[in-house]
């Protein structure tokens, strides 16, 4: 197969080079010149732009047909104003490419070069410019004007009933997290975070002491480790180093772990530290009420994602250290989407759309709209700090929308403690 | 002009006697502005097959996700090809380079390194550049910075693999992904050194063109070409330094424990000891480089293609005043609309509005172009030489992309498209492919005046054709993709149902990308056999106004064997009237009782 390939190129490089040989002395017979270019390639060349123009136009067209209707109708309230704007800008714009090009390649072939006329010599027209100024000018005016409104009305502050959902992005998975019963969301820190056990790293007073339990576990493995090394050194100098980083990290991490405050929340009035408990974390679909704002809260682990939700007409990205947010009122239901398409198995989707890694391609998550009285249904049924399923490995990640497994795992402390609010 | 003109005859001491030079001082290390200018170029193209062959082995991978080609395990080996299928990480590091190499080392150092330090001089009537000392170092960065960047192609864990933007945390954390190891810190040198090189380059333009203007050369009288590289130049020593402080930020994150970019990070099991940085902080600075330079990589292509369309349709170019005001309004536009990369990044939506409205103002100055380029056209006598046929394609191409703009503008409409293959078309098609008509125009228009050689019509025309349609071919398509939904920088799309149905069209891109990628050969062909064996060209092959026509056919060491010619009139006297010839060179003097410009 390689050598079939490089065989074809070669060849083809062999034939371009014959058949410049035979070009190059026919040329020097009739001598003439590369840059005379003779009425019968100028023809050609005019008459080629008027046939592209044609085939060019028919693709476009045949594409605008075949796949212009790129998305179902939005599943969002804003996202019907987003569609409308969009089929306004899509119109406009491609009405200008038409008219446009077809001057372009129009004027290239009636224009094309003959010995006997002289070109017209027309240097400039101010009312001409001042024409093709002031169009556009008026044209990006209404588009600025409107698309504002739009942009406005999209990022607004949320209504003060919205449902809060935080989203929580990591590599390469999805977490999202409801209030529990007190409405409240628990405070949250990177520091706090366990894979296993804690993987939004939501601050309760048993996560605290458990985190520094363990810290204090390694710090003293560490320790011992680094005392035996002294008196009996067999590590590397550069080993020594780094277990001795190790060991200053871990007490930075510690201290910073002391350090976290209780907060109240400002609305509630009721201690984050207290409000966590009971928060319901799920990582393998994202439920939402039909008819009523959503106003999403994101946050990142690791590295920049982005939630695009293309039904929705949705997108944010999840900035580590910096939480965003997005509102939206979902308006078509799964369910009703489903007969919609005529297709049992559609589901909406929360891709990732900010390259973070290998599996950048398959970190999603299934979204689900529903009626309100089945969302909080849902949402009930959720178990308090559920721990993620076993990490799929790197290369081979699985999709993890298998919603047999929603419960997930049930750790020991932290239901204990949602027990004790119920 | 008279202080200019002495001064540059302080300069060309040894015009008019060129003597011998070394093969080394000659051919190597030359302060000959022709002879940097083919450095350039040369180099360009070879970086140009490399990122062209990356992307032919990524669109194997999307065309037929998951076939076995022994080409990509030919070129990849086992290690990131294994049984001859693309890993993960080896489709982001290929998609990766691809941009880097295209947008910086291509379209950048090879398009400006190219054409500015060719034209300049010739253009200007000086006898070289400012400082031809300066113009070698910029090369010599230039070259030293492709070889580190292609070296990483080659290092454990590969080369960058976040995109061409790089953004931390992504690209700050080695064990975020195996692409931000050592690739990833190659990477920051190579552009470091890159940036130095265009610095030295952008600041030698600026002054040559301010001062070494010869008589009668007044700033009005200009062509085109120099105005547009004259703002590239000033865009570019203004944005550059920016993103040096971005890179020289990103490395001392990598590897000095700083925090200016990372803040709350939980990788790998241990929560980092960073707090108080942005990521935001390095896409505002990059970006404030990066939307600059998608002007810095168009404007010389609008350059040459305003040279090229007047000359070859035998008109002057319409609205020269409307062309130099759209260049420079666009040139200062350039500079406040970083944000429009950054809707979606939660960015404050009030900022978010201030630069949609400043984003599309950039509609007008660009719709005036396209309109003065048609004007232009009409009632022309046109020439098709191979340079006119991508130019009319850049008109194009200018449109057809720069249309699309105005969605990914807007701030509504971009959370919807921001980040799909929408965007990739927009910008394949208004920068890609028009910057690389623009740049294969300048190659045939001036060939000649490189090599003293003509480069095969024949050839032309079919590389012109092939280009064009395979161009649109892999490109057009893209935008309904992008709005069915499907993201960029995915490596495959099987994961999910929702994009099957549009799926059915990638692989008629691929097919396109294969075919437009081996008609290249064509031209690579035409331009290494015609600098050697190609037809031997007259003084002004084109019948065109601009000085560098009136040079010796064999280049010169100080351009001119006499004395600097002086101007009498502007660059765009086709067809006028009141002469018999339909060009009238700029060193002809005013007729008794001409209206002169």
């Amino acid at each position: 197969m390689k050598l079939l390939i490089l065989l074809v190129v070669v060849l083809a490089i062999i034939a371009i080079a014959q058949l410049t040989k035979v070009y190059e002395l026919t040329r020097s017979l009739r001598k003439t010149r590369e840059e005379d270019i003779s009425t019968a390639d100028n023809k050609l060349q005019a008459n080629l732009m008027l046939v592209w123009m044609f085939v060019f136009f028919a693709s476009v067209i045949y594409l605008y047909d075949r796949y212009g209707n790129y998305l179902p109708e939005a599943a969002s309230m804003h996202g019907a104003e987003v569609d409308y704007l969009m089929k306004i800008n899509i119109w406009m714009i491609t009405i200008v490419f038409f008219v446009v090009n077809a001057l372009l390649f129009f004027f290239s072939w009636k224009y094309y070069y003959r010995k006997d006329r002289k070109a017209r010599f027309f240097a400039h027209d101010n009312r001409l410019e001042m024409i093709w100024t002031l169009i556009p000018g008026v044209t990006m005016a209404f588009i600025i004007v409107y698309g504002l409104i739009t942009w406005n009305n999209i990022t607004g502050p949320a209504s003060a009933d919205a449902i809060q959902v935080e989203v929580y992005s990591k590599q390469f998975g999805w977490i999202v997290r409801y209030p529990g019963e007190n409405k409240t969301f628990g405070s949250s820190t990177y520091n706090l975070i366990d894979p296993a056990s804690n993987p939004l790293g939501i601050v309760t007073k048993e996560n605290i002491k458990a985190k520094v339990d363990s810290i204090d576990v390694d710090i003293e493995k560490l320790k011992k480790a680094i005392e035996e090394n002294q008196k009996l050194p067999i590590w590397p100098d550069s080993y020594v180093e780094s277990q001795n980083e190790k060991l200053y990290r871990l007490e930075r991490l510690k201290q910073r772990v002391l350090d976290i405050n209780e907060t109240q929340n400002p609305v509630t009035g009721m201690s984050e530290w207290e409000a966590g408990a009971d928060d319901k974390v799920i990582n393998t679909e994202l439920h939402i009420p039909v008819g009523k704002e959503v106003e999403f809260i994101f946050r990142s682990q690791d590295v920049i994602h982005s939630a695009y939700m293309p039904h929705f007409r949705a997108q944010m990205n999840t900035v580590p250290g910096i939480p965003t947010r997005f509102k939206m009122t979902p308006t078509i239901t799964t369910a009703e989407m489903r007969e919609k398409l005529g297709d049992d198995t559609f589901d909406y989707i929360l891709l990732c759309n900010k390259v973070c890694g290998v599996s950048h391609y398959n970190m999603q998550i299934k979204v689900i709209v529903e009626d309100e009285k089945d969302y909080l249904a849902w949402v009930e049924k959720q178990k308090s700090f559920v721990a993620p399923k076993e990490e799929p490995k790197k290369e081979e990640t699985s999709s993890t929308t298998d919603s047999t497994a929603t419960a997930g795992v049930q750790l020991k402390k932290p239901a204990a403690i949602a027990q004790k609010n119920d | 002009m008279g202080a200019s003109a002495e001064h540059t005859h302080a300069h060309g001491h040894d015009h008019g006697h060129h003597h011998e030079e070394s093969f080394i001082s000659k051919y190597v290390f030359s302060q000959d502005h022709k002879m940097i200018s083919k450095q350039f170029l040369i180099t360009a193209i070879f970086m140009g097959i490399i990122a062209v062959m990356l992307s032919i082995f990524f669109r194997l991978q999307l065309g037929w996700p998951g076939e076995s080609f022994g080409i990509l395990n030919f070129f990849l080996g086992d290690k990131w090809a294994p049984n001859g299928v693309m890993n993960g990480n080896a489709y982001l590091a290929m998609v990766t380079i691809h941009g880097t190499i295209m947008v910086f080392f291509v379209l950048t150092g090879g398009l400006s390194g190219t054409f500015a330090n060719l034209l300049i001089p010739l253009q200007i009537g000086a006898r070289d550049m400012a400082s031809g000392f300066l113009n070698m170092l910029s090369f010599w960065f230039f070259l030293v910075s492709s070889i580190i960047m292609v070296a990483s192609l080659f290092v454990e864990g590969g080369a960058a693999s976040g995109g061409w933007t790089v953004y931390p945390p992504l690209s700050a954390l080695p064990q975020a992904m195996p692409g931000s190891g050592t690739g990833m810190t190659l990477w920051l040198i190579s552009m470091v050194l890159f940036v130095a090189s265009s610095l030295l380059g952008g600041l030698n333009y600026i002054v040559t063109i301010i001062n070494l203007r010869t008589k009668g050369m007044k700033m009005t009288r200009l062509p085109l070409t120099m105005w547009a590289i004259f703002v590239t130049a000033i865009l570019g020593v203004l944005s550059f330094p920016v993103l040096v402080s971005a890179v020289v930020l990103l490395l001392m994150d990598r590897s000095f424990g700083t925090a200016f970019y990372l803040s709350d990070i939980f990788i790998e099991g241990q929560a980092l000891d960073v707090t108080g940085g942005s990521p935001l902080l390095y896409q505002h600075l990059f970006w404030f480089l990066g939307h600059p330079e998608v002007y810095i990589v168009l404007l010389p292509a609008l350059g040459i293609s305003s040279e090229v369309i007047s000359t070859n349709s035998r008109k002057p170019i319409f609205g020269y005043k409307a062309m130099v005001g759209s260049i420079l309004a666009i040139g200062f536009l350039s500079f406040i609309v970083w944000g429009h990369h950054m809707y979606v990044t939660g960015m404050n939506p009030f900022i978010g509005s201030v630069f949609v409205f400043t984003t599309l103002l950039i509609a007008i100055p660009s719709a005036v172009k396209a309109f003065n380029y048609i004007t232009t056209l009409w009632q022309g006598n046109i020439r098709f030489t191979p340079a006119m046929l991508f130019s009319i394609g850049l008109v194009s191409t200018f449109v057809t992309g720069g249309l699309t703009g105005i969605i990914l503008a807007d701030s509504a409409l971009d959370v919807n498209v921001h980040d799909t293959y929408f965007v990739v078309a927009h910008f394949h098609i208004v920068m890609g492919m028009s910057a690389i008509f623009g740049m294969l125009a300048g190659i045939y228009h001036w060939f000649p005046k490189m090599y003293g050689r003509m480069l095969n019509t024949k050839l032309g025309y079919a590389h012109f054709w092939l280009t064009l349609v395979c161009g649109y071919g892999v490109f057009f398509p893209m935008h309904f993709v992008g709005m069915a939904g499907a993201p960029r920088r995915y490596y495959s799309y099987s994961e999910f149902g929702f994009l099957d149905w549009v799926m059915d069209l990638n692989p008629v891109i691929s097919t396109f990308a294969i075919v437009g990628g081996a008609a290249q050969i064509l031209f690579l062909f035409n331009f290494f056999h015609s600098i050697w064996f190609g037809q031997v060209a007259t003084q002004n092959p084109w019948g065109s106004n601009t000085l560098e026509w009136t040079t010796p056919v064999k280049g010169i060491h100080g351009n001119w064997p006499g004395a600097i010619p002086e101007v009498h009139r502007w660059a765009y006297d086709y067809s006028n009237p009141e002469h018999e010839e339909d060009f009238v060179p700029q060193v002809v003097p005013l007729k008794a009782g001409e209206h002169g410009h």
